[in-house]
Parts: structure tokens; sequence; C-alpha cells
């Protein structure tokens, strides 16, 4: 019996953990979101919304409402479970990836050996929310973006999964913490940075955001995978896809921005606490994410796909060979 | 342990019952889906056991590599074609033998392998690997795949690298007659080159193709 309520209570605290994570999450989402419209409207010498509350801040919160009360249209055609499933799916692999995320030392829900890949395998899954959505629409448009996103996602993951092997070389864990704690010295930043700049491109490319948002090219494909749905699924896609890109810039500023760590290891800086610096950092890497939907134009496919194979997984290789042959021949590798 | 056999049984039933849906189900898509359920079940089954290196490379290279590439091909099928039972319509039993076949021999297999493991545990354990347990099995894996097994290891990627160019030469075709895109020339194009003002004579019109 005892037993019983030891795994009661377990439960408990585990799942009130899991709110505490989840429910900031979304109401980030939604914020990051208004940002978004924000930031691009400004460079385009637009207001952006600014009338439902102050700033417009509560423009998210409107929008979800009118998502929740419209209605949700399942096309006859569709297959049903998938078309239903897929948003779920989207949403879901967005949000449990946060487990392993470290806010601070011993601020993390899920505190697991291989963290890092961990959030590797999650995001590889998301390509599964895009392909079902796509497919199980039965309909031309959301097929073809489904096709484009996945060739897209499976092309610059390679590319991700080889700046972070470069990124574990110099740290010698795959644990989350462990890879913060690593960079105390130096941010990844500085001896890492061409990898840092590959790493930003294929963030934007692995989250479809602009300028590699092929599968939802309003101009060619209406709204690729998401032609189909509506009300409140759609709105599920859109969480997610924001959340990926929120969490995408967590994981950027995990692996080279140093993660909780004050960039100046002094008094002014230090009193700030570590999880308000990774917001920081977040917020930061969001706002070079919604700047370059603003500034830069569309890739054209062929050159995406040529882009994501032909320069930068060699550059990327070449620079695993380079890191490792810098770290063997000074003796730098890290043993444990 | 109570949750830990209950979790066991959980992931190993599902796994169990999605591998036989991975053949029962008419739609060769759905069937796919099936398959990546009993991937990711038996990944669970892997980290429950503690091998968590195993079940995260399990997910990263079959879920998200592998069987995206399956979907890709089974999509393309057309969904009306498959709902029409055209596939297993007539000679649903002549595959029967050779399957029969197939599954007795993994079946013995399995048999030697488990039986003897069960009875002479000394003739499997290798006495090259000592296990350590202060270090977590990521390092393990790397200590025993890079220093013992390293040539195995090259090898194997190398069998890999050459049936990957192999797959290649084989499908690739020279094409004649198609408009190829040439960076270079795209990229390296300026506004005398690209653009020319030409005097059309009237009733003639201009060739604009080359």
């Amino acid at each position: 019996m005892d037993n019983i309520y030891h795994y009661l209570n377990l439960l408990f605290i585990e799942s009130y953990k899991i709110l505490f994570l989840l429910i900031p999450i979304l109401v980030t989402v939604a914020m990051i979101v208004w940002l978004d419209r924000r930031v691009w409207a400004l460079v385009q010498k637009r207001r952006g919304p600014n009338v439902v509350g102050p700033f417009g801040l509560f423009q998210s919160l409107a929008d979800a409402l009118k998502y929740i009360f419209k209605e949700i249209i399942i096309p006859a055609s569709s297959n049903k479970v998938i078309f239903i499933l897929a948003p779920v799916t989207t949403m879901t692999l967005a949000l449990i990836a946060w487990a392993v995320i470290p806010f601070d030392v011993n601020f993390v829900l899920a505190d697991i050996n291989v963290g890092i890949l961990y959030l590797f395998a999650v995001s590889s899954l998301g390509v599964y929310g895009i392909i079902m959505g796509g497919w199980a629409s039965n309909s031309k448009y959301p097929f073809l973006g489904a096709i484009r996103s996945a060739a897209q996602m499976v092309s610059y993951e390679v590319s991700i999964g080889i700046i972070i092997i470069n990124v574990l070389l110099c740290v010698g864990s795959l644990n989350l913490t462990d890879i913060v704690l690593a960079q105390k010295k130096i941010w990844f930043i500085f001896p890492l940075f061409p990898m840092f700049v590959i790493f930003f491109i294929s963030a934007l490319a692995e989250t479809n955001r602009p300028p590699f948002d092929l599968p939802e090219a309003e101009a060619e494909l209406v709204a690729g995978y998401q032609t189909e749905y509506s009300g409140m699924m759609y709105a599920m896609f859109w969480l997610g896809e924001y959340a990926n890109i929120l969490l995408m810039c967590a994981l950027g500023s995990i692996l080279f921005l140093g993660g909780w760590l004050s960039p100046i290891n002094i008094y002014p800086f230090t009193i700030i606490p570590g999880t308000l610096w990774l917001i920081f950092k977040i917020l930061f890497l969001f706002l070079m994410f919604s700047l370059v939907k603003a500034i830069v134009p569309r890739y054209r496919y062929d050159q995406l796909m040529r882009l994501g194979w032909k320069i930068f997984l060699p550059f990327s290789l070449f620079w695993l060979v380079l890191t490792s042959s810098y770290l063997y021949y000074f003796n730098l590798l890290p043993t444990n | 342990m109570i949750a830990h056999s209950l979790f066991f049984y959980f992931f190993s039933f599902i796994a169990i019952i999605s591998a036989i849906m991975v053949t029962a189900s008419k739609n060769t898509v759905h069937s796919v889906f099936f398959l990546i359920l009993d991937f990711i079940s038996i990944s669970c089954l892997f980290i429950m056991i503690g091998a968590e290196f195993l079940g995260m490379i399990m997910l990263i290279v079959y879920v998200g590599a592998v069987a995206v590439l399956f979907l890709f091909v089974v999509m393309m099928l057309n969904v009306a074609q498959q709902n029409s039972e055209l596939i297993q319509k007539n000679n649903k039993y002549t595959h029967l033998p050779i399957g029969l076949i197939v599954s007795l021999i993994i079946f013995f297999e399995l048999i030697i392998v488990i039986g003897g493991w069960k009875f002479k545990p000394d003739i499997i354990s290798s006495n090259y690997i000592s296990i350590n347990s202060n270090i977590t099995n990521t390092h393990s894996i790397g200590n025993v795949l890079y220093t013992d097994y390293i040539h195995l290891f090259q090898l194997s990627g190398i069998i890999l690298l050459v049936a990957m160019i192999g797959a290649i030469v084989l499908t690739f075709k020279k094409r004649s007659g198609i408009k190829r895109q040439s960076y270079i020339e795209q990229i390296s194009r300026e506004k005398s080159t690209g653009v020319s003002l030409i005097d059309v004579e009237s009733n003639k019109g201009v060739n604009i193709d080359d």
C-alpha cells in the first residue's frame, strides 16, 4: 500500500512540474507570435497588430478565441483518423522536447544522459505531423507541400546533426547541462562561429521559416499541408510550429550561446538569474528569426536542396575534421 | 518494480500488436505508420533496460530517416487504389510457403541464441568487453566500438557508402532535352548581359529562346 502512495505522490509532483513548464511555454508561444508580427510590420513600416490590449499584446489571445469557436471542417474524402492525428502529433512533439531543456543548474525537468540525442530525435520526428497532415488531406496542394517539407527537413537534419557532433567533440558529454557548463570559459559561438551560422540557417529550414517556407509557399501551394485544416486544428499546427521555433532558439542558445551563463562573470551581470539570461538569449535568437523573415525573399526549391546537400554538408564535415584535428593535436580532447 | 513491469508489458503489448497490424492492415500507409509505432515502442523498451543511447539512435535512424523514406515511396501510390483491395484480391496464399520458411529460420535462430544464452552463458559473453557501470553506456559503446572493433566499424561504414554510390550509379540517367539550372551563370549575370535592346521589325517578332 505504501508503494502505491509513493507512486501517486511521484506522479502528482511530476504532473505539477510538467504543468508549470508547459503553461509558461504556451503563453510565451502566444506572445512571440505577436512579437513576430510586430517585428515583421515594423520592418515594412506598418503598425502591425496594435488594437487588442496595450500595444496589441492580447492579439494572440483574441486569435486563439476565434480559432476555438470556429467550426472544424474535415474533408469527406480525407483519411479521418490520420487527419485528426496530424496536428496533435505536431503539437505534442513540439512540447515534449522541452522536458530536457535546462533553464539553470538543476532547474530541468529530466536531466537525462542523452539529452541532446533526445532533442535531435524529437525534432526528427516532427516531420511526421506534416507528412500525415499532407497525405491524409487527400488533395493536391497539401500533398505537394508535405513532400517538399519532408525532403527539406530530412536534408537539413543531416547538417544539424554534424554541427551537434562538432559541439559534442568540445564537450565530451551528451548531457545538456554538461554542454552548458563546458562553456564557462568561452562560449562555443567564438571558436565555432561558422558552425553557429550554419546552425542558424539550418534551423530556419528545419522549422519551415522564411526564406525556406516552401512547404507553405502561398504563391504556389495555397497553404501547403495546412490547406484543408480549419479552426482549432489549424491553430494546433500553428502553435506546434512556433513552439518548434522557440525550441530551436533554445537549442541554439544552449549549444553556442552558453545557455544560462552570463556573458561576463563579474558583479552587475551575475545578479541577474541564469533563467533570465537563457530567456534573453532565446528572445535574441527569435528576434533574428523574425528579422530574417521580414528581410529575405523566398528561396527556389532546387537552390534550397543544393544549399543543404552541396554546401552545408561538405562544409560542416570539413569543419568536423578541423575541430577534431585541432583538439587532438593540442591534446584538448575532453576525457572522462 | 510494479510500475516498471507495468510499463514493460504496456510497451511490449503495443510493439506486438503494431507488428501484427503492419502485415494485417490493408492500407499500405497505415502499415508504415504501425511500423513507426513499433519502432517507437521498441526504443521505449531499450530505454527501460537502461540502453538510452541505443533507444535514441533507434528513434533517430529508423523513425527519423528510414521510415520517412518508406512513407515517401508508399505515399506515391494512389489512395483510391489502395482501398480497393486489388492487391490482396487473388493469390492470397502463394506467398505462404516462403514466408513460413523465413519465419521458421528466424525462429530456430532465436532458439539457438536464447537457448545458448540461457544454458551456457559463458559461450556468448566475450572476454574483451568489461562492463564498467560507472560510465554512461554511450561511453562504453564508444570505448568498445572505436578501439577493439574499429576495423569492423570502418568496414561496415564503407559497405554502406558503396551501397549508396551503387544505388546512385544504377539510377542515374543522363537525360537530354531538359533545361538545367547553372548557378554560376545565374549569379554572374549582369545588366549588360541580361538586358538587350532589340529593334523589332514590325510583323516579324523576336526569338527569345536563345
